[in-house]
């Protein structure tokens, strides 16, 4: 009989247990958009970055508009655009779907810019020298660039990604069950205001400061054979 | 289209007041943390790069929910539009402490001497010798942040302030014409970050050719 009572007994929805395990669902959720963005998005700004540098203007100038307006529009935006939008089009998408396009749109662009800066930061010599040794023009960038400009691009790609890990908030207003999403539902119930959003900023806060400290070491090393000024 | 527009435009208004607003606060409150980082105590230093750190580490919408919905359970309750600008602004503060101080960190130990040796006093020298010079550094950053806090302003309908983007989702969603209505708020959006994108540029410019930097 106690036993029946304590399985139909409502969990303590207040308690620290019951927020942490609902905000750690939303956790695994938020990992996923931001894994599944950076695996589109990474690929797409190579692309967007060498054709964003592309001598023929047909190829330059869609890059460029595609650039600009994932940096310069808000994320909100973005993704409201893919949520009320596409419906008008008849498109209709599950919220991860959404949130994933227009997460990959705006990371992308500014990855882009990352990347270009990469690019640019290699001497045109590197280039003249990989030429002269006889690469094919596929094999410079196999070989001589992309390994030199992806250690000065790793550490802003990896501080990017755990931006995109915050914003993957934002989501909360599709309704994407992430942990912003989980710790409002929460408080439909609890009424935690407090005690709730702050252990859902302490959770963002956990990934992100090791996340940035760790970022910050790896540049210091990948960076230590070059002369600072 | 025209329809949709007067729906949406009315939302400037308070996308403005909490950009602008939640920019001078940032702008102010950002000089005293910088400094606090430059004081000889360690303490204080401490607690200011903890500050901003801790600032930076919560994402913007979940500071937003702390202070809208967190602080009423204490007595403690503002309207939206407070709330937004209040948040955005000490938010924006961290951020355009670490411009400053990038800024400071450009200005030579030679300027603090030269100033001494001049005979200004230390007060004298911070007002009139660094600060003018900091912003000139600091200037293009300053305007990138701009656009950055801009974009940012575009959370504050998640806490019900009626500002461009609120106007936006309830058009669409009242229509049914959420292509359109977004492509217009887009359109608003980048018309609006434009003159602080050329500023930065043109800020940009004009310090590398006098300082004739590359």
């Amino acid at each position: 009989m106690i036993a029946a009572l304590a399985v139909v007994a409502p969990p303590d929805v207040g308690s620290f247990g019951y927020i942490a395990g609902q905000l750690l669902d939303g956790l695994v959720t938020a990992l996923k958009l931001t894994g599944a963005t950076l695996l589109i998005a990474l690929p797409l700004a190579l692309l967007l970055a060498i054709l964003s540098d592309s001598r023929l203007a047909v190829a330059r100038w869609p890059a460029l508009v595609v650039v600009e307006l994932g940096r310069g529009l808000p994320l909100l935006i973005l993704l409201y655009l893919m949520y009320q939008g596409l419906p008008q089009l008849a498109v209709t998408l599950s919220s991860f779907t959404t949130a994933l396009i227009a997460f990959s749109w705006a990371t992308a662009a500014y990855a882009t810019e990352i990347v270009r800066g990469s690019l640019g930061a290699i001497p045109r010599g590197q280039f003249e020298a990989a030429r002269a040794v006889g690469l094919s023009s596929g094999d410079v960038y196999r070989f001589a660039i992309l390994p030199q400009a992806g250690r000065v691009a790793l550490p802003p790609l990896l501080n990017l990604a755990i931006q995109i890990f915050q914003l993957t908030s934002i989501t909360f207003v599709i309704g994407l069950p992430e942990i912003m999403q989980h710790a409002y539902l929460g408080t439909t119930v609890n009424f935690l205001y407090m005690k709730t959003f702050l252990m859902a900023g302490a959770l963002y806060a956990a990934i992100a400061l090791p996340g940035s400290a760790l970022v910050g070491i790896l540049d210091k090393r990948l960076s230590r054979h070059v002369q600072t000024v | 289209m025209g329809d949709e527009l007067s729906h949406i435009l009315p939302g400037l208004r308070d996308t403005a007041i909490i950009t602008c607003g939640a920019y001078l606060i940032g702008a102010v409150l950002g000089a005293f943390v910088a400094a606090a980082r430059r004081v000889r105590r360690r303490p204080v230093r401490l607690l200011a790069w903890s500050l901003v750190e801790l600032v930076r580490a919560v994402p913007v919408l979940v500071w937003l929910f702390l202070v809208f919905y967190g602080l009423p359970q204490y007595g403690i309750s503002f309207s939206p539009v407070v709330a937004a600008t209040l948040t955005l602004g000490v938010i924006a503060s961290s951020y355009l402490s670490e411009i400053y101080r990038g800024g400071l960190a450009a200005i030579g130990r030679g300027q603090w001497d030269a100033s001494a040796a001049l005979g200004l006093s230390r007060r004298d020298t911070a007002l009139r010798v660094i600060v003018p010079q900091t912003l000139r550094v600091s200037g293009p950053a300053m305007a990138g942040y701009g656009i950055w806090l801009l974009k940012d302003s575009a959370l504050a309908s998640t806490i019900g302030v009626v500002e461009l983007t609120y106007r936006a989702s309830a058009e669409a969603q009242s229509t049914g014409k959420g292509m359109t209505v977004f492509a217009i708020v887009g359109v608003i959006y980048l018309l609006l970050g434009l003159p602080l994108a050329l500023a930065s540029r043109s800020v940009d410019r004009r310090m590398r050719s006098r300082w004739s930097m590359s």
